[in-house]
C-alpha cells in the first residue's frame, strides 16, 4: 500500500515488476490516496506526504501479531518477516501452549511455559540458540 | 473476493471503514473519536479498510476483513518505483 494511484500501481508493475518476478505481482496493490488507512496504522507521515515502511502481520481473526515499521532508506528483510508469521502459526496451532525463544526457526525446539519450566529455561534453552 | 471497477477520469479512493464517527448536536465530527482511531496495538484488532488495487491486470476494490480465515501481511512503502 503506498498513496500512488492504482494507475502508477499497474505501470510499476507492468513495466519493471514483472521483470523481476515472472507474471508481476500475484497480490493487491493497494493505494491509499492522502495516506488516510496509513494514518490509522501509525505509518503516514504527513510532512513528507508519503507513507514509511511499514509491515504488519495479521492473524486470521484478524489480529495484529506484529509490525515493524522502518525509515525510508532502509529495505526490509523479507525471510525475517516469513519466519515471525511461521513462529505465530506454531504458537497459534498450539492454541497457545508453545513459545517460540529467540531464535527459534522451523524445526527447531519450542518452550511449554507453565510452573515446571519457571527457572528451568537454562536446561534447555543455550544463548548460542538465538544466533544460529 | 475483491470487486472490479471500472477505471474512470475520477482518482479512486478508499479509506478507513468502522463505526460511522460520532457526532456532537451541532453536525461536527468529535475530534477525539478521530484520535482513539488511530491506535494501533499488537493484540489487538487491525482497523479495517478498503481500498482501490491493482491486482493481476484489473482494478478492484479490496476490503481488509474479507481476508478474515488467512494470514495477512500487510506493507506500507515510500512511492513505486522505489524498492521495498
Amino acid at each position: 500500500m503506498s498513496i500512488d494511484s492504482v494507475f502508477v500501481h499497474k505501470m510499476w508493475n507492468d513495466n519493471e515488476l514483472s521483470k523481476m518476478v515472472k507474471g508481476g505481482v500475484p497480490f493487491p496493490m493497494l493505494s491509499d490516496a492522502g495516506g488516510k488507512v496509513g494514518a490509522i496504522y501509525g505509518v503516514y507521515d504527513d510532512q513528507a506526504g508519503v507513507e514509511t515502511r511499514g509491515r504488519f502481520i495479521i492473524d486470521p481473526d484478524g489480529v495484529i501479531q506484529g509490525y515493524e515499521v522502518l525509515t525510508p532508506p532502509v529495505g526490509r528483510n523479507v525471510a525475517e518477516s516469513l519466519r515471525q508469521i511461521q513462529a505465530f502459526q506454531v504458537v497459534r496451532n498450539s492454541k497457545g501452549a508453545e513459545a517460540t525463544p529467540s531464535g527459534w526457526k522451523p524445526g527447531k525446539m519450542t518452550l511449554k511455559p507453565g510452573p515446571d519450566l519457571v527457572g528451568k529455561v537454562w536446561e534447555v534453552w543455550k544463548t548460542t540458540m538465538a544466533f544460529d | 473476493m475483491p470487486e472490479e471497477f471500472k477505471a474512470g477520469c475520477a482518482r479512486p479512493t478508499g479509506g478507513p471503514v468502522g463505526e460511522p464517527e460520532a457526532k456532537d448536536p451541532e453536525g461536527t465530527t468529535v475530534k477525539e473519536k478521530k484520535e482513539e482511531q488511530s491506535m494501533v496495538m499488537i493484540g489487538r484488532k487491525a482497523p479495517d479498510f478498503v481500498a482501490p488495487a491493482y491486482l493481476e491486470g484489473k482494478f478492484v476494490n479490496v476490503r481488509l476483513s474479507e481476508y478474515l480465515g488467512k494470514w495477512v501481511v500487510l506493507c506500507f512503502y515510500p512511492g513505486d518505483f522505489t524498492f521495498v
